[in-house]
């Protein structure tokens, strides 16, 4: 048994680095998974290269995994780790410079040979040359003490062997920071349960790396964070992506309506149509399709027949699907486009985040073609933001776009699982009678016959009775729907679909304000992923004394009805966004507001220590001038 | 064998419409049931009034419900088609409807789905969802009507156009080599490939009869008149000594030939058409229109020349196999355990991994 001390903290920020076949994405799922089950509050980054399996222990072959957890309220990933395990050269090198001086480093040495030093450009070993004397190093034989512990498995060849070592890393970190490691094992048994030899293998892995943390004199002390106090509930770890999926499948099931996807692979998004593919059960039907286009038309088709149609994508994949938006638009039909958004332009940077498909969501179609578009804050929001979207497309007939993105769709958080039952009721009421009478004296059914409060038109789908209606791409006459090209009507169908659009603002939330001293000069304004790190660093300012506002758009079209008002209130509004500054343009256009963005597109969120640089700047050039004057 | 007695189709055994409500005994409906109240507007003179008039005085013959039947086009002279049926019908966008008609097709098996294009939407901008429409085998009737032409943009040539056709774009000739229709459906995995005229009432409503009974895709090539931009191209076809002598009739079990022309097949397997004088009797090709393998209906479509000298005419190709749209319905039912409730939704969302923290 274990005589060491333990000794609590409250935070720690680990990320497991090494080269993209050595399973760090696997080790940080299952020590997030242990972490979440003993109740820390947490927030993951996983980081990988776009290759499947980059040139072995190269610098674009290395794929990480952050974890924060804390026995507290957590809101990003973290700025800087706090331990860093790298699995070799590579993963060190790529590593390092986020690291702050006295991070723990725990090191794979057996991966520390010349040829792989000499791979990332080392000339030296930085763990001989003194180069890492201001971290703890940890250096570690993980590789052959993990081949070393699996010496009985003599139908294992030592290739199979090494493959152990990421479970080895997991049982260290396991030990080092109190982790129950029933669950990987579980997971383990699930996964191997047709290879029992690799199964032990990685068992005896496992455990063999909690034991060496209780024995090496390596580590003289493990860690405990104890949970965090969170509102009462059950909870789970969800990513964005498994997120979304959960709450189209729930939307649909509170709609009656069964779920159709039609979609094409796509980075970062694939994986939601996975998801919902191993959902059949619950009635969902997926097509992946031969293209971008034909998964928005597969589910535009399916729409019409009176189906949840949804599609899912990334931002090229959104380029593709605009004609057939466009098209949405015209039959004024639900439809729910999923946009899991990366680096652009072109291919970009496919597995990193990246928010600037916010004005090809607005305005990426030909002609006037507004749709309504809205974005998930958090990975949980994830699953609350597509009931959102679906209760929008139904009630208005619409396309919705939904803007998540890389961070959201890999990141993962726990879950306050909500009620099936309290969840929004989205009943939808089909057309069954005709809605007029033609110039005979007989029924008849107008299909372009609005609803007075909502401007949504009827949804009449085939085989109906009576109902029988042609709706198409040419512009339609009001009312009857019929082929117009009269330039009043065109006018006049304009303004109706912006209107209806813009009229969704009458059912969404008011913008929220979070101000705790009520007398902030400055509002920190975010939309999707940023809310985490905006959140962090709005705690970072106000811990230092700074007095700042933050408050966090879900719906981008149309803006909640009070977006003026809040923008207005405050000397000075910063809009963050890993983009050039799309929000702001939008908001400057609408609003006449001289907001302040501050933008970065490197691939990976913000860091909440740099955004807390700018708040302090924005609340310091403030402080001085008199409240009542500067606000006129 | 089976003999038509030009009696509707009302036995809920036909695969093609199998799950299509159907009228009630001693009901029908008449051409004019399936007209609608908007305007034709085709140039005078265009193949699709013919083709138009066929559709609508074939439908009361399915004995389906109107409202359960629906056409979707794409964009062209043809794709206007949706428009003068009073049926549901969407007129969507250039290339797609066969894509937007999967995803009906696939989650109403109640409905019966028409796809109306024409040879530069199926096999231009929309080729790629036109050929794995066929290969997954959704159980749609395509309509294609080929007039070699773009009509509605007035002039361009199209993929059917032949080598070497002036029209606005390619004054000195066009350059590339065509699409024959029906050979590019058999490479794409079609389970029923047909030909047929605008001209020819009674033969294009055999084979749409004959598409609409299969279950599956069914390609229905329409050669097509354009009056104006490409008017007579077919003119051969319709006179009928120049037809009697040009066109090889498909049916199934019988010699293929053409006036005393007659299809033989070669030592490497290749067709071709000779003087049934000079034809070795072990030699003449008889249709098999339920082959397994596509090849023989291949080199059949390959008889095809732009000259128009010889072309086969009727169903190419008429075999079964499992429908995208029904095997998707399957893996569904097959995973259903019943209603999905409340609790299953609760259960789905909390997966397996929860913990629980108290007030």
């Amino acid at each position: 048994m274990s005589a060491k001390l333990v000794q609590k903290l409250d935070r720690v920020v680990i990320r497991f680095a090494g080269d993209s076949g050595d399973g760090m994405q696997l080790t940080g799922d299952r020590f997030t998974s242990q972490t979440a089950l003993l109740g820390n509050d947490l927030s993951t980054l996983p980081n990988f290269p776009a290759e499947i399996r980059a040139p072995q222990g190269t610098l674009p072959g290395v794929s990480s995994f952050q974890l924060h957890f804390a026995d507290h309220n957590v809101l990003t990933p973290g700025d800087a780790p706090d331990v860093l395990v790298a699995m070799n050269p590579a993963a060190l090198k790529a590593n390092l410079r986020d690291l702050q001086r006295g991070a723990a480093i725990i090191v794979n040495t057996d991966e520390f040979t010349k040829r792989n030093l000499s791979k990332v450009g080392y000339v030296e070993s930085p763990l001989e040359d003194g180069s890492l004397e201001s971290y703890d190093v940890h250096p570690v034989a993980l590789t052959s003490i993990a081949v070393e512990a699996l010496a009985s498995f003599t139908d294992l060849t030592r290739k199979e062997k090494e493959r152990a070592k990421n479970m080895f890393a997991l049982g260290l970190l396991s030990w080092l920071y109190t982790r129950p490691m029933d669950g990987t094992e579980a997971f383990l048994k699930a996964k191997f349960a047709d290879k029992p030899e690799i199964l032990e293998a990685n068992l005896a892995a496992l455990r063999a790396g909690f034991h060496y943390g209780e024995t090496t004199e390596d580590f003289a002390v493990a860690y405990e964070v104890a949970p965090a106090t969170m509102p009462a509930g059950t909870y789970r770890n969800v990513t964005g992506n498994v997120a979304l999926s959960l709450g189209l499948v729930a939307a649909a099931h509170r709609a009656h309506l069964p779920l159709f996807l039609g979609s094409y692979p796509i980075t970062p998004a694939s994986d939601i149509l996975h998801t919902l593919a191993g959902l059949k059960r619950y009635g969902v039907a997926t097509m992946q399709a031969e293209d971008e286009i034909a998964g928005v038309g597969a589910a535009l088709g399916a729409s019409f027949g009176g189906a949840l149609g949804v599609t899912t994508t990334s931002g090229p994949g959104l380029a593709l699907k605009a004609e057939t938006i466009g098209l949405a638009v015209s039959l004024e039909l639900p439809l729910i486009v999923c946009d899991i958004q990366r680096g652009g332009p072109s291919t970009g940077l496919p597995t990193k985040t990246e928010q600037a498909d916010l004005l090809q969501a607005l305005f990426g179609r030909n002609g006037e073609s507004p749709v309504a578009v809205v974005a998930p804050a958090t990975p949980a929001d994830c699953f609350d933001i597509a009931v959102e979207a679906v209760r929008i497309a139904t009630t208005y007939r619409t396309p919705v776009i939904v803007l998540s993105d890389g961070y959201l769709a890999n990141g993962s958080e726990p879950w306050r699982l909500p009620r099936t039952a309290e969840l929004p009721d989205l009943e939808v009421e089909f057309a069954t009678e005709p809605n007029a009478v033609d110039d005979k004296g007989q029924a008849t059914f107008h299909p372009y016959l609005r609803d007075p409060d909502t401007l949504a038109r009827p949804w009449a789908i085939p085989g109906t009775p009576g109902l029988e209606h042609r709706v198409g791409g040419i512009e339609k006459a009001d009312v009857t729907g019929n082929i117009s090209y009269d330039p009043d009507n065109h006018d006049h169908m304009t303004r109706l679909r912006q209107a209806k659009i813009d009229g969704i603002a009458d059912t969404i939330e008011a913008l929220t304000v979070d101000d705790p001293t009520g007398d902030a000069d400055v509002l920190v304004l975010g939309w999707g992923s940023t809310f985490g790190p905006i959140a962090a660093a709005v705690r970072l300012a106000r811990a230092t004394g700074a007095r700042v506002a933050q408050a966090h758009l879900r719906h981008l079209n149309p803006f909640p009805a009070n977006t003026g008002e809040v923008l207005r209130s405050y000397q000075r509004v910063i809009v963050p966004e890993m983009n050039l500054g799309q929000l702001a343009m939008l908001l400057r256009a609408k609003y006449l507001v001289d907001v302040e963005s501050h933008t970065s597109v490197r691939g990976l969120p913000f860091q909440a220590g740099e955004l807390a640089d700018v708040i302090a700047t924005a609340v310091a050039s403030v402080s001085d001038v008199p409240l009542k004057e500067a606000a006129t | 064998m089976t003999t038509d007695l030009g009696m509707p189709l009302r036995s809920a055994s036909v695969p093609g419409t199998a799950g299509v409500p159907r009228l009630p005994d001693g009901t029908a409906l008449t051409k004019k049931d399936f007209t609608s109240d908007q305007e034709v507007r085709w140039c005078p003179g265009c193949g699709d009034y013919a083709i138009l008039a066929a559709v609508q005085g074939f439908l009361p013959e399915l004995g389906l419900k109107r409202e359960n039947i629906v056409f979707v086009s794409g964009i062209g002279c043809s794709s206007r088609f949706p428009y003068y049926l009073d049926t549901y019908g969407m007129h969507s966008i250039h290339g797609r409807a066969p894509a937007i008609a999967t995803g009906l097709a696939a989650t109403r098996e109640d409905l019966s789905v028409w796809v109306v294009t024409g040879d530069g939407d199926a096999l231009s901008i929309g080729g790629n969802h036109l050929i794995h429409a066929l290969r997954r085998n959704v159980n749609l009737k395509i309509l294609l009507f080929n007039n070699e032409i773009y009509g509605l943009t007035k002039g361009q040539y199209s993929p059917t156009s032949h080598v070497g056709q002036v029209t606005k774009s390619t004054p000195l000739g066009s350059l590339d080599t065509p699409f024959n229709p029906v050979s590019l459906a058999l490479g794409a995995e079609a389970s029923f490939v047909a030909r047929t005229m605008d001209s020819d009432r009674q033969h294009l409503t055999s084979v749409l009869r004959a598409a609409a009974e299969h279950r599956g895709s069914a390609l229905v090539e329409i050669y097509q008149n354009c009056p104006i931009f490409n008017d007579g191209v077919f003119d051969v076809l319709k006179d009928r000594t120049e037809a009697a002598a040009r066109i090889l009739h498909l049916a199934d079990g019988e010699e293929v030939g053409a006036g005393d022309g007659v299809v033989v097949r070669d030592d490497r397997g290749s067709l071709s058409v000779v003087p049934r004088a000079q034809a070795d009797p072990a030699r003449i090709v008889r249709h098999d229109v339920s082959a397994e393998d596509p090849s023989a209906a291949f080199a059949l479509s390959r008889l095809d020349s732009p000259d128009l000298g010889h072309v086969p005419m009727g169903i190419f190709r008429n075999v079964q196999r499992p429908t995208y749209d029904d095997s998707l319905r399957e893996q569904i039912a097959s995973a259903r355990t019943g209603e999905v409730t409340d609790a299953d939704i609760d259960a789905l969302l909390a997966g397996r991994d929860t913990w629980t923290v108290g007030a």
